[in-house]
């Protein structure tokens, strides 16, 4: 690499090291995995201080289903499991196959969702909205967080599914996918320590 | 520069048999604690408690392990390192949070009762 003229004389390596376009992108999302892991860690300490703060409203007993939670942590589980096939097709450069287990995927992350959504309007409609109780707010800031983030998945779910159907399997867009693969399994381990903590310890 | 000539490819995608394993691996540590809680729970609470916390430690380890490609030289060590840092960052912030609250709420909480309070309007 020669310094064009027009710049002035540089007494250090100006491009030291050639990196591969995109060589540091995955170690740069894992720290913004790991910076969004210590926002939800503030949720989930939040909840745990507020989480016998009933103000004489419902507790967990009165308003969980865990029927219900138990067929959402399958939901995305199953999708955990769909995406990870899709990364293997990715890697085989079997481009069809990628985009039949995102589709897959897409689903179960839409059904985790839809039960989530019906999950909240129970709640509220049974009065337990997020204004009712202390242990109530951290309660749907902690999960509603959570299903936020899975509704931005799904929509760079989406985005990742136009782009490899019109541009097809390039290297820009696996480094995508792989991205997409760290956040989407990052949020079932969030989900781990919501189940666990706030369903399950609530009806213990 | 052979250290970075590594492309994208080389990046451990899993095996197929990683992911069946990792996915069994959590379906049963996902419903022994939801089998236990909707079964009413052992005798003991503690126990109970302990059964479940124990399974989500499990199951976040072999997310991370099956799932996510942890291991200690992906990334030249730095996805490890921090992890780790996190982890300390995070146990900090929850088990600090707990403690301190817990310790203001029994330290405020008599005044809070009114059966304790020798003064004030009795209507």
């Amino acid at each position: 690499m020669s310094t064009p003229s027009t710049q002035p004389a540089a007494y250090w390596e100006v491009e030291p090291h050639h990196h591969e376009d995109g060589a540091s992108t995955n170690i740069g999302f894992w720290v913004y995995l790991m910076s969004d892991c210590l926002m939800f860690a503030v949720l989930f300490a939040t909840f745990g201080v507020l989480h016998g703060s009933y103000a004489a409203g419902p507790g967990p007993k009165e308003l969980f289903d865990l029927e219900l939670v138990a067929l959402n942590t399958a939901f995305l589980l199953f999708s955990s499991i769909t995406y990870g096939f899709a990364m293997l097709c990715m890697a085989r450069d079997d481009q069809r196959g990628t985009l039949r287990w995102l589709g897959i995927t897409l689903v179960f992350g839409l059904l985790f969702l839809a039960v989530e959504l019906y999950e909240f309007h129970h709640l509220i409609h049974l009065g337990a909205g997020p204004q009712r109780s202390a242990f109530l707010s951290s309660f749907f800031a902690l999960v509603g967080t959570h299903g936020l983030h899975v509704a931005f998945g799904s929509i760079w779910l989406v985005t990742l599914m136009v782009q490899v159907n019109r541009k097809g399997l390039i290297p820009a867009n696996k480094r995508r996918l792989s991205c997409l693969s760290l956040f989407w399994h990052f949020l079932d381990v969030i989900w781990i320590g919501v189940f666990t903590l706030v369903y399950l310890m609530g009806m213990i | 520069m052979s250290a970075h000539s590594h492309d994208h490819d080389s990046h451990d995608h899993g095996s197929f048999r990683g992911y069946v394993t990792g996915f069994v691996l959590s379906v049963i540590l996902t419903a022994i604690p939801f089998a236990v809680v909707m079964g009413g729970g052992f005798d003991s609470r503690a126990l109970t408690v302990l059964v479940v916390i124990g399974c989500a430690i499990v199951q976040v380890l072999v997310h991370m392990v099956y799932f996510l490609h942890m291991n200690s030289h992906s990334e030249e060590g730095w996805t490890l390192i921090s992890t780790l840092f996190t982890v300390v960052i995070v146990v900090i912030m929850i088990a600090g949070s707990l403690w301190v609250m817990f310790h203001l709420n029994t330290n405020m909480m008599p005044q809070m009762n009114h059966d304790l309070l020798p003064i004030g309007p009795q209507s």
